[in-house]
């Protein structure tokens, strides 16, 4: 069996038949073709899969295709707008907050969830903000640091 | 000499794909025609294979094929390629797949070809396999025992190895000690968890006769070589591509059963075939590290002189001998147990035991946290006894600054070194007597603080091929790089070497355009591509930057003599009245008088005005053999709370002085420090790899194994001292390993620092609460009794 939906993926809209069991991840990347969200578990801990459903930081893992039918997806690929970065790209880029680079699509859209809940957070609520994304690199330090400076530009604007 | 790039902390070349999601890694590539390879793998840790019924699996829908059993018999067996010589190495047949018996969970029995990643996976349901379950053995120290279950029918007492340590007079040294301290030291396996699974992606074509392969891999050309062995392709129709790798930490150095199999199922369907491992199969049967049980004794003077070291050493290498290995427990951790120090005797005995585990390889450090663990322990609990401050204790047996070369007892010598004055910068940095003052107070006040403290020296830079070939490397350890400009000036270069994260598209650029004063953005750097790039054994032991960094400076340098010589011509001056600065080449006092490299290179490729006999084009290459290893340092501090009624431990702070010679760019390497330093915290606190009693994994997924979070760590000082090599062309070290190679036994011993008073004199890791806490419950019954 398999269900009609309608997804829109960074303005575009991508209307699939799929399988109910379809993660919303899996929509994202084999049906829309959109491979910058990453996948790296399977028991939705790592957040490296993390896009904004209708605005809001969701894993993408933990949602079906079909749950998140009518809604409008943001991944890493959205956030650059007319070729300008978002200021957390900025930051994580400033910041050395990055070296592989495969959690970093989810935790920049983590990162977006956290400062649009709180605008000004300390490096205590940055932390706790980000506890549910992994990344074996960089010891979270410069994320951190990026995640301050980018509150900080946001908050100039 | 425009020099003010090498050593700027530029924002990274790599970064604007990586941020933009733009980056391919092995996953996001689709080729037309192309199915999904899932794997079947053990549930048992040891059993015999009696039966194995795909019939329902081949009809279930989409599938293409299924292979068990001897359909994989065209495969040879999986090589080791670390030759331990001198051991009594036994190679067990590591075969891809499975066919009478499995020897941990996680061996593959069968594989699934599929339309779809979930009608393969779907369909891994419907192989029936009956298996008749075996006893097994997962601690290395009970698998050697006789009796132990039997993992290879050649193999007695699952023996792989036993290398011997033997230098200087160390029964003497026993025998002489004035005081005698021991422990018994548990290195838990970890799992190294790179944040991109293992995936592969593999295409053939039969007509020409020709693989590709996508390969999230740290080597590339020793992919090509020994999916060569396994699958009889020549070795020149091979080409392995690691696209953007998603870290790696040792775990991607080996080739695994799942790549020849996916190799294996292109060959055989004629079809492109993608594999991608799930993180459960990641923590199963994706290679671990450590794993090791060491009974250690140290023998001293009572002013804290040490005279000799002795250990055991039992290490489990899981069912079968992964790619590198044997070199780990062994070569990498028996030679450097000199370490900081003038001690004359030591002595160590390794077994490598085969266990029903998943195959262990390098992890960050690779045998070097392990022996500077057993160091930097030892030399605390000695120093405990005695009365004596362990820095003093340290700085007692230090061998001292060094500049060109220094001979230790393990036959190594180290490249250069300031271990006493790094030391003190450290104890400056920090008051540390004040630091212990409070620490007086704070336990009159019932508030348990722990100062955890040290230098580690380590081995990087891996190495001289005659010295690999000597201890059975099964290659070279050069490196390679090409410099190629382009008629407009711009310049492309490729490495041999593969980086997966640590940025040498931006160091590497730096290097270049430092050396013959082009602008960084000119110059790009490939690598990855065993079709594109020279020859290279890969990224790996800190020794990308050391050896291949050598490589790409010497290149440049062969350029920039070649430049010289067409200037020269271009300018009618002659070639030894020419000077170099800042990417220009002018006549010796006439500044005005001047080529740039853009000018030169336009007249190298258009060639219309060349100096007799010399050729057109700019391009160099350079294979670079060193003549050592280099031997990069630092010294640790760790600051730790501990409360012995719940047993949480509180890293308060934690700073890092380490020292890899000049820095190319210090953003870069900070961020290695901090990557390295809290993978190190993690074995110290949190990550375990638990089996149980039937050798299942029950840490097999992120629920249960305990990977740093953000929530869980303080800032992190990163200071530095700068002391070049002496035989480096840049006097470069490496970082990538350091601050895992002091971080582990730093928090540990502020732990059992913090702990002292208590009572508990040696726990395992992880220092989890349970642990502390019913350490301290002991250690407090025993006091009672």
């Amino acid at each position: 069996m398999k269900v009609s939906v309608s997804i829109t993926v960074n303005g575009r809209q991508y209307q699939r038949d799929v399988e109910p069991r379809l993660l919303l991840v899996h929509f994202i990347r084999d049906l829309g073709g959109v491979t910058g969200t990453k996948v790296g578990c399977d028991t939705s801990q790592c957040g490296s899969c993390t896009v904004l459903v209708d605005g809001m930081a969701v894993k993408s893992c933990t949602c079906l295709a079909v749950q998140a039918d009518g809604a409008s997806i943001t991944t890493i690929e959205g956030l650059t707008t007319n070729g300008k970065l978002h200021p957390l790209q900025e930051s994580f880029w400033n910041k050395h907050g990055l070296q592989c680079g495969f959690c970093t699509p989810g935790m920049i859209l983590a990162s977006h969830g956290l400062l649009k809940n709180n605008p000004k957070p300390t490096d205590e609520e940055i932390r706790h903000g980000l506890e549910g994304n992994l990344c074996r690199c960089t010891g979270y330090q410069n994320i951190v640091r990026a995640v301050r400076e980018a509150a900080a530009v946001m908050a100039g604007k | 000499m425009a020099t003010r790039i090498f050593g700027s902390g530029i924002r990274r070349r790599e970064d604007p794909r990586l941020i933009t999601g733009t980056a391919t890694y092995t996953d996001d590539f689709t080729l037309p025609g192309m199915v999904h390879a899932a794997m079947l793998r053990s549930p048992h840790a040891h059993a015999r294979i009696k039966k194995i019924d795909a019939a329902r699996a081949r009809k279930a829908p989409g599938v293409v094929a299924v292979f068990s059993g001897p359909d994989a018999d065209s495969l040879a067996a999986v090589p080791c390629a670390w030759l331990l010589p001198n051991a009594n190495l036994k190679i067990a047949v590591y075969s891809a797949l499975c066919k009478d018996v499995v020897r941990y969970v996680g061996d593959i029995v069968a594989v699934v070809v599929a339309e779809t990643v979930s009608q393969a996976y779907d369909a891994l349901d419907l192989v029936d396999v009956d298996y008749e379950p075996l006893s097994s053995v997962t601690n290395p120290e009970q698998a050697n025992k006789p009796g132990a279950p039997q993992l290879h029918p050649d193999v007695p007492n699952n023996e792989a190895f036993h290398w011997v340590l033997n230098v200087g007079e160390v029964d003497a040294a026993f025998k002489n000690a004035e005081v005698v301290v021991k422990d018994r030291i548990v290195h838990q396996r970890l799992i190294p968890n790179a944040m991109e699974p293992r995936a592969a992606l593999a295409q053939w074509s039969g007509a020409s006769g020709e693989l590709t392969l996508c390969n999230t891999t740290q080597n590339p050309h020793i992919v090509r070589f020994l999916m060569s062995v396994v699958t009889g392709v020549p070795e020149d129709r091979i080409r392995v591509v690691a696209p953007e790798v998603g870290g790696g930490f040792g775990s991607k150095i080996a080739v695994y059963p799942a790549d020849f199999l996916t190799v294996f199922c292109a060959m055989k369907l004629g079809r492109p075939v993608k594999w991608n491992e799930t993180r459960s199969e990641n923590f199963q049967a994706t290679t671990h590290g450590r794993g090791h049980i060491q009974e250690v004794e140290i023998a001293a003077k009572k002013d804290g002189t040490i005279l000799g070291l002795r250990a055991t050493s039992w290490s489990g290498m899981g069912a079968y001998l992964s790619t590198a290995a044997p070199g780990i427990p062994t070569i990498l951790h028996g030679l450097m147990l000199s370490g900081v120090y003038n001690t004359p005797a030591i002595k160590e005995d390794v077994y490598g035991v085969y266990t029903n585990g998943t195959p262990v390889e390098a992890y960050r450090g690779a045998g070097r946290p392990e022996a500077t663990f057993m160091l930097e322990r030892m030399v605390d609990k000695l120093a405990a006894p005695l009365g004596l401050d362990p820095v003093d204790v340290r700085l007692k047996n230090m061998i001292p600054r060094f500049e060109n070369g220094h001979a230790v007892a393990t036959g190594l010598s180290y490249d250069s070194g300031d271990y006493p004055g790094q030391l003190k910068k450290l104890v400056d940095h920090i008051d540390y007597k004040k630091l212990r003052r409070e620490q007086e107070e704070a336990r009159k006040k019932g508030r348990y603080l722990g100062i955890g403290i040290g230098t580690y020296v380590e081995i990087c830079g891996l190495g001289p091929s005659q010295v690999a070939g000597a201890i059975g490397f099964q290659g070279g350890l050069w490196e390679s790089a090409i410099v190629r400009f382009h008629p407009t000036g711009k310049v492309h270069v490729f490495i041999g070497a593969s980086p997966h994260g640590q940025g040498e598209e931006t160091t590497f650029a730096q290097i270049v355009a430092s050396e013959i004063g082009v602008d960084v953005n000119d110059v790009k750097v490939f690598h990855g591509d065993t079709d594109v790039t020279p020859m290279g054994w890969g990224t790996y032991g800190s020794r990308t930057t050391a050896v291949g960094g050598a490589a790409l400076i010497l290149a440049t340098r062969k350029i920039k003599e070649k430049a010289k010589i067409i200037a020269a011509h271009l300018l009618e001056a002659a070639v030894e009245d020419m000077d170099y600065a800042d990417g220009k080449f002018f006549v010796k006092g006439s500044p005005d008088k001047a080529k740039t490299i853009q000018e030169v290179s336009l007249m190298a490729h258009v060639a219309w005005n060349m100096p007799p006999g010399v050729e057109a084009g700019l391009e160099a290459s350079m294979f670079y053999d060193p003549p050592n290893f280099v031997f990069p340092f630092g010294s640790h501090f760790a600051l730790v709370e501990v409360d012995p009624e719940t047993g949480q431990v509180e890293l308060k702070r934690y700073v890092a002085i380490d020292d890899c010679g000049p820095q190319i760019n210090p953003v870069i390497v900070e961020g290695q420090v901090h990557g390295g330093v809290v993978q190190g915290i993690g074995q110290a606190l949190w990550e375990e790899a638990v089996y149980d009693d039937n050798g299942q994994l029950v840490t097999g997924s992120l629920l249960d194994y305990a990977l740093p979070r953000a929530d869980m760590l303080p800032e992190i000082e990163v200071l530095s001292t700068v002391t070049p090599s002496p035989h480096h062309p840049l006097g470069l070290k490496g970082i990538g390993e350091a601050g895992t190679i002091a971080s582990t036994v730093i928090v540990y011993n502020a732990v059992m620092d913090a702990l002292r008073p208590l009572g508990v004199e040696s726990l395992n890791m992880p220092l989890t609460p349970e642990r502390v806490w019913r350490g301290v419950q002991q250690a407090q019954q025993q006091k009672r009794n």
